[in-house]
């Protein structure tokens, strides 16, 4: 009873958040909702039991991922509301009610076949997180060292990118002065 | 009332739903990254379900995996955008039309 009742609040409050994120016309309000629905997302992991998970999508999500983007909204101007693309709406839906539906399928199809055992089964008396450990440091281990050097990756190559010409601003400098340097470059 | 594995199957589909309607209807970029973190937050949502009723930890550590992938997707895909806005004072997709024969 009480799981139905979580679930069902969760569930609303979700969807709520995210067709907020994706109907809002100001960029603000749709990372705002983005960051509250991640949060909600973490409840559903709880009530399944899987702990680690949970707290791993609040950290992760709404504390690295939600401030990242956070920083990088300073650098553009979100201040307009957004425009939106003007497509054939029918299109849109008919693609996305397909692609959901093809979803389903996908997830639902080994549940009709009904033979799946459990390749790294839970074992029980140990909390979740002790079985994450063992699982991630055994049969995962090198996927594991390989996602450590994609973030490594990922944030030297953030570095990279965002850290050029950082000393001067591109908001403060007015349109002359930009001219004149692009006339240097070109003549340089 | 009980919640079985097609409540939160069926749930995932439509945060997944949601965030197709958000990719294809969105014109600014950060916006579009919004709707991406959307439907990899639905795919973890079936991952996490399946891997508790079927009492195997494989969902989960795909659902970590997917958490990584998207972290540093987030970390590069926004030195891009930087870069791109500081050249062109926009990141509307209409801008981004470069290549047209």
């Amino acid at each position: 009873m009480f799981e139905a009742v979580a679930f069902y609040l969760f569930a609303f409050l979700t969807i709520t958040m995210f067709i907020i994120t994706v109907t809002t016309s100001q960029a603000l309000y749709a990372l705002t909702a983005l960051a509250a629905g991640m949060i909600f997302i973490s409840a559903f992991f709880f009530i399944l039991g899987a702990d680690f998970l949970g707290a791993i999508q609040i950290i992760v999500y709404t504390g690295a991922v939600m401030a990242l983007y956070a920083f990088g909204m300073m650098f553009f101007d979100t201040t307009r509301s957004v425009k939106e693309k003007q497509g054939n709406k029918f299109i849109i839906t008919g693609l996305s009610t397909l692609a959901a539906v093809l979803v389903v399928l996908i997830v639902g199809a080994p549940m009709v076949s009904n033979n799946i055992v459990a390749l790294y089964p839970t074992i029980d008396g140990m909390g979740n997180v002790q079985n994450v450990g063992l699982i991630l440091f055994t049969k995962y281990l090198v996927p594991f060292e390989l996602a450590a050097v994609m973030l490594l990756v990922a944030m030297v190559a953030g570095i990279v990118l965002a850290g050029k010409k950082m000393d001067r601003s591109i908001t403060l400098t007015n349109d002359a002065e930009l001219e004149i340097e692009k006339n240097k470059k070109v003549l340089s | 009332m009980e919640i079985g594995l097609n409540h939160y199957l069926v749930l995932s589909t439509i945060l997944f739903a949601i965030g197709l309607v958000g990719v294809m209807r969105r014109k600014n970029l950060l916006l579009l990254f919004f709707a991406t973190e959307i439907l990899l937050n639905a795919v973890n949502i079936a991952f996490a379900a399946i891997s508790h009723y079927y009492g195997d930890m494989t969902g989960q550590m795909f659902a970590f995996f997917i958490i990584a992938v998207a972290a540093s997707e987030v970390a590069v895909g926004l030195g891009l955008l930087i870069v791109w806005y500081k050249r062109h004072g926009s990141i509307d997709l209409d801008v981004l039309t470069t290549m047209k024969g």
